[in-house]
């Protein structure tokens, strides 16, 4: 079903979305924001710029953008995909429990902070291209991959990267790792175990976009937290 | 030999005539003050907490705790325990961590507040004779008649959350609190036709069956978030603060962190679960909104939204912003509000009594003529039926109780649920001391208490002449301040007794 966003806001848009059987193509789209919360087992494909928190709570539904996305795309997304054949704003994968963001260029602040994962389900938030500060903050399980494709290392991410994590991995490709990293968190070039681990995020995102990562010299560098407990010793009991 | 600042502040008395060594102590002790040697019990008092669990359990009453009377030099400003926090932090170089609400001797406006009962005229109602309603709906409430284009009456209605008691359980997370503790709560909120409140830990899957009497939380860490979370509550609360611990995140210790919490929140076991200070994606009235109408999203507008935050200073701001957000609830959470942990400076220190905040809040939404946009609900700390009327009569449509309820459960306020060693099977995630609190009593425990206040209400309600709480609701003039300056009944806006 194809639905024109350009006649609805954001609530009746919604309310259409969630009404309609099947896959939907939303046509026109212009800031509409929550578009696909919570939802499950469809496509929901949009032309267009949606607006904030695309995507938030998914469950097991496919969210493609043929275009940019604003902020908080898979807000506490619980499964599924969503693909951005674009740039994406601040917060991308907030507090994520499963399923896959695949950026084709770059992200804002915030994003994959909070990630969580238990045993099989490990969500996955992969960046072509350089993220922003404060990624993957908080982070206590899953996987970030910024691939920084045609950006220079001290691009890659920003300032405080990883700060308070206590699970998961971000994955960064570099020559160097150029900006200084919080002391929770440690950082390594990536095994052969690692790559392994991660080989099938990075050719999906080579067939979802159509793009090949370069072959300009670039490492993998594995970032992870160095203590169970960040901030346990901080505190006196009393 | 260590130097060791610190006496114990409790001494464990023994009578050695009746004490039998049966070791009942020593087996409940989680703390291990308690030991066997020789034929004789001794006791290691640095582990004392005071919770008073070998005291109860004790067969022959061999058993009691005491306040030490070993003492400092006295003095008016250095008290004993202003010298011995400098101790702590000098030998740790850590933040003071504490648990429970507020224990400082600040004013308890409750006790300042005295109720009116007719007399002559007006009479009063007697309330085992006399139907009295203490139902409660939660939601926004249309502010006039709105009419279909056919000219019928348009009856739809936002969301509500119906309570027979205007008394919920407010949030309190699996992981702070133990399995067999959610399990009384929600058996009892059942059982009463009124809400308890998932916290911020998620909802564990053998709970998903009392959905009905659910308030599932969302808090900056969103552990356990999920649609099927979202739907399985018949609301949704946003933890934007707590009145223990306005401003700062939560931070659970990883010694709380069991397989099953690990599983619930998502996150390592036996790692810290850090909730930080803000919701990331929160950074204003508007983001608030964003947040507010996400979940109205994802639940398709069928579940009211509830935010809840922490009474500080701009508190009737806040809530008037709150208001504008789509928010159908706002809970308003005192200084005094519980905690399973928190740094004692900010615990201590940080926010306003609830009895000041609320009022100013009802006062604030009246004035802005939005006060039928949002239910207000307080908590923090709300120690009787006496304080749920003075709630209501300040403009309050339920309260949340939270220490209460776990003081009903077995708590003695030892304030040491940081350590996850409660004796009570209360604030733990041990197997063999959880186990010590069956859900069986646990939820007859609650039912009891709730049940107890709610007649208190009516006969209160009676004695004023209501038979109807809604007309108890902002009905100030129920009220009397004693021992209140004119300010403090300017904020009330009650008259001083006597006026």
């Amino acid at each position: 079903m194809v639905i024109d966003a350009k006649q609805y806001d954001f609530q009746a848009l919604n309310e259409q979305i969630r009404a309609a059987e099947g896959d939907v193509t939303v046509e026109n789209c212009m800031g509409h924001r929550f578009i696909a919360a919570g939802a499950s087992g469809r496509t929901i494909t949009i032309n267009g710029v949606p607006g904030n928190a695309l995507g938030c709570y998914l469950n097991c539904a496919t969210v493609v953008v043929n275009g940019n996305a604003q902020d908080a795309v898979g807000d506490t997304m619980n499964d599924g995909r969503i693909v951005i054949h674009g740039d994406a704003g601040d917060a991308v994968g907030y507090a994520m429990r499963g399923g896959q963001i695949y950026v084709r260029g770059n992200v804002g602040y915030r994003a994959g902070i909070h990630m969580k994962a238990y045993k099989d389900k490990v969500p996955a938030v992969i960046i072509g291209g350089h993220a922003g500060s404060f990624l993957g903050e908080y982070q206590a399980g899953g996987i970030i991959i910024v691939l920084g494709i045609d950006c220079p290392d001290d691009r890659v991410i920003g300032e405080f990267c990883g700060t308070g994590v206590h699970g998961g991995r971000i994955f960064i490709r570099a020559h160097e790792i150029k900006r200084a990293l919080p002391p929770q968190v440690r950082c390594e070039v990536a095994t052969d175990e690692d790559l392994a681990s991660v080989r099938d995020y990075i050719r999906q995102y080579e067939t979802c976009f159509s793009r090949k990562i370069p072959d300009d010299g670039k490492r993998l560098f594995v970032l992870s937290p160095n203590s169970a407990n960040p901030y346990k010793k901080m505190y006196a009991v009393n | 030999m260590a130097i060791n600042y610190i006496y114990p502040e409790f001494e464990v008395v023994r009578n050695a005539d009746r004490c039998t060594a049966c070791r009942v102590c020593a087996l409940q002790c989680a703390n291990g003050v308690h030991t066997y040697a020789d034929g004789v019990m001794i006791s290691d008092e640095r582990k004392c907490v005071a919770c008073h669990r070998c005291v109860a359990l004790c067969p022959t009453r061999a058993l009691k705790i005491v306040k030490s009377d070993h003492t400092f030099r006295p003095n008016g400003n250095w008290s004993g325990q202003a010298i011995e926090e400098i101790y702590r932090q000098a030998e740790t170089g850590g933040v003071l961590l504490s648990s429970m609400g507020n224990p400082t001797s600040l004013p308890v406006y409750w006790d300042k507040i005295l109720i009116n009962a007719s007399q002559v005229t007006n009479p009063p109602i007697d309330p085992l004779r006399e139907p009295m309603e203490t139902r409660v709906f939660l939601g926004k409430k249309p502010n006039g008649m709105r009419r279909n284009p056919d000219g019928t009456l348009d009856t739809r209605m936002s969301p509500q959350l119906e309570l027979k008691v205007p008394i919920l359980f407010s949030a309190m997370s699996y992981g702070s609190i133990s399995y067999n503790a959610h399990a009384s709560l929600a058996q009892a909120a059942a059982e009463l036709g009124t809400y308890y409140n998932t916290g911020e830990g998620g909802l564990h899957e053998d709970f998903y069956q009392y959905g009905a009497n659910t308030i599932v939380q969302v808090a900056s860490g969103r552990f356990g978030v999920h649609p099927d979370y979202l739907e399985a509550g018949a609301a949704i609360e946003i933890k934007m603060g707590q009145g223990a611990k306005p401003g700062i995140g939560g931070h659970l210790p990883g010694a709380k962190i069991s397989e099953d919490v690990s599983e619930t929140r998502m996150i390592p076991q036996g790692t810290d679960a850090i909730s930080p200070a803000p919701h990331h994606d929160i950074y204003s009235i508007e983001d608030l909104r964003q947040l507010v109408y996400s979940l109205k999203e994802a639940t398709a507008y069928r579940k009211p939204i509830i935010v809840k935050v922490a009474a500080v200073h701009n508190i009737a701001a806040i809530a008037s912003g709150i208001a504008r957000s789509g928010a159908d609830v706002i809970a308003i959470d005192g200084f005094r509000g519980g905690t399973g942990a928190a740094p004692t400076r900010v615990r201590d220190n940080v926010g306003i009594p609830i009895e000041l905040a609320l009022a100013a809040v009802d006062q604030r939404l009246r004035d802005e003529g939005i006060r039928n946009e949002v239910s207000l609900v307080i908590g923090g700390s709300v120690r009787n039926s006496a304080d749920v009327v003075k709630a209501v009569a300040l403009g309050a449509d339920a309260v949340y109780i939270g220490t209460s309820a776990l003081i009903a459960l077995g708590c003695h306020l030892c304030r040491s649920c940081q350590t996850g060693l409660c004796n009570w099977g209360i604030a733990t995630q041990r197997p063999d001391l959880v186990k010590r609190l069956d859900p069986d009593v646990g939820r007859q425990r609650l039912v009891n208490l709730v049940s107890a206040w709610n007649h208190e209400i009516q006969e209160l309600m009676g004695g004023m002449g209501i038979n109807s709480i809604e007309s108890m609701r902002g009905n100030r003039l129920m009220l009397r301040g004693v021992g209140l300056n004119q300010t403090e009944l300017d904020i009330f806006g009650i008259k001083h007794a006597g006026a």
